[in-house]
């Protein structure tokens, strides 16, 4: 076409930088909280999960003293893990399905910034309330004041782990039709490290020791999730929008 | 003659073994509307999702402005705006939130001027309606809305027509035209006849080739 009607020239505008993507992270966030606080029956199934498990245990194990003492922390921590893990699915599904995440992906932000926005949403969502929940959980099964303490704070610190690894195999198995089984067995090898260390630094407590190292080392995988994860998890959106 | 806003350099696209496209070729200009044409399965939203930079498996270039589109991802993400098949308008939300959230970090516009633009797509009195309770012909209109705000100078539309009424279309027609007018680029797929003046047609199936 070589028309010279054509003689308008384009106006282009400069991307923002730093307050553009404050404000496209916190639509994220608000977006999705909203999305979800209209939904409570979504928000429900983790928590109901992780108390359902933990009150379980007493009496399909044992319900003495010593034993729910000592295993306690650990049941908690497991329980946190599968039920943030069952709702890593709809982390990116629902967008993925009505098109709000192609939309994510060609704002002019960085995408990892809105992914991490994402994960923080998600955290706040699922990790938080159980959070909030772990203190009476935990004098259910007779874990004494410092703890409780300890296994709040590392939980504190676990989750939003859980989150942001997760949503890397979230991302990546948005493209599946039946992406469950597979998000579980990609996900948990990557949740052991925070495990061991989260269960370790409960028992640690237990037994009077000193903690401040292993939350210490908690709050290092936190940071390193926090600035890796989102890369990884953006790269994977846009491979699985590729192909969608 | 302007510069050229984007330019495909001989795209190639095959799915499922089966060629969409090759050796396809064009400019879009400042000021041009280009209608990209062809049966169902043919790859216009194929071509569409490539042009936007959602789908990263065609061979060939895509320049932004005569230069590498990798080179200057950011400037063509903010001067470019697509809505596909799926408008990512949430259920949940209302017509307002959700204008509010596809605009953040794009545009800069007040509240009232948000109200304003989903008035302008006649949903005066469902802003605050969860959008799962609107029609599908409205919530397509929630994602139209944009279009009335939006500064970007170059549109990729996908299907735009599909469930607006008969009002609806020759409004949207019109605003195209104006569009165009005004100096922006508009690349659209649709079914529905669309007449514009000094229309650039790109035609796709059997093969694909130019026109």
């Amino acid at each position: 076409m070589s028309s010279d009607e054509s003689e308008a020239k384009a106006i282009l505008h400069a991307p923002e930088s730093s307050s553009g993507a404050l404000a496209a992270m916190k639509a994220v966030v608000l977006r999705d909280l909203k999305s979800s606080f209209r939904q409570p029956q979504d928000l429900l199934n983790p928590v109901l999960f992780f108390v359902l498990v933990v009150m379980l245990f007493p009496l399909g194990v044992s319900p003495e003293v010593a034993f729910l003492q000592k295993a306690g922390g650990g049941i908690l921590w497991v329980a946190a893990l599968l039920s943030v893990l069952l709702s890593l699915d709809h982390l990116f599904r629902h967008d993925f399905d009505d098109g709000t995440l192609e939309q994510m992906v060609l704002q002019p932000q960085p995408l990892f910034l809105l992914v991490l926005a994402k994960s923080m949403a998600h955290w706040v969502l699922t990790g938080l309330p159980l959070v909030l929940l772990t203190p009476l959980l935990a004098v259910m099964v007779h874990l004494e004041g410092n703890s409780i303490g300890v296994l709040c704070l590392t939980l504190l610190i676990g989750t939003p782990v859980l989150s942001l690894i997760g949503a890397i195999g979230a991302a990546l198995t948005l493209g599946l039709r039946s992406a469950g089984v597979l998000l579980s067995l990609m996900i948990i090898p990557l949740y052991i490290p925070i495990l061991i260390f989260g269960t370790g630094t409960v028992m640690a407590a237990a037994k009077g020791s000193p903690v401040t190292g292993q939350l210490a080392l908690m709050g290092a995988f936190l940071v390193l999730a926090m600035t890796l994860a989102p890369f990884a998890s953006a790269a994977a959106l846009r491979i699985s929008l590729s192909n969608g | 003659m302007s510069e050229p806003l984007l330019q495909a350099v001989n795209l190639h696209c095959e799915r499922d073994d089966r060629t969409l496209f090759r050796d396809l070729s064009f400019s879009i200009l400042p000021g041009t509307l280009t209608r990209v044409e062809g049966p169902n399965g043919s790859g216009k939203t194929t071509l569409l999702r490539v042009l936007a930079g959602l789908n990263d498996n065609a061979d060939g270039r895509v320049l932004w402005c005569g230069k590498d589109r990798s080179v200057s991802r950011e400037s063509f993400l903010r001067n470019t705006l697509y809505i596909g098949h799926r408008p990512g308008i949430k259920p949940m939300l209302s017509p307002l939130e959700n204008l509010k959230a596809l605009t953040a970090g794009r545009v800069k516009c007040s509240e009232a001027a948000l109200r304003q633009a989903l008035n302008g797509t006649g949903l005066a009195g469902f802003e605050n309606l969860p959008c799962r309770r609107l029609s599908a012909g409205q919530q397509r209109r929630v994602a139209l809305a944009r279009l009335l705000v939006a500064d970007e100078p170059l549109w990729i539309l996908d299907e735009i027509f599909t469930a607006i009424d008969a009002q609806g279309v020759e409004a949207l027609e019109r605003l195209l035209v104006q569009r165009v007018g005004e100096g922006g680029s508009i690349i659209v797929t649709t079914h529905h006849n669309l007449q514009v003046p000094g229309m650039q047609r790109i035609s796709l199936g059997e093969g694909g080739h130019e026109l």
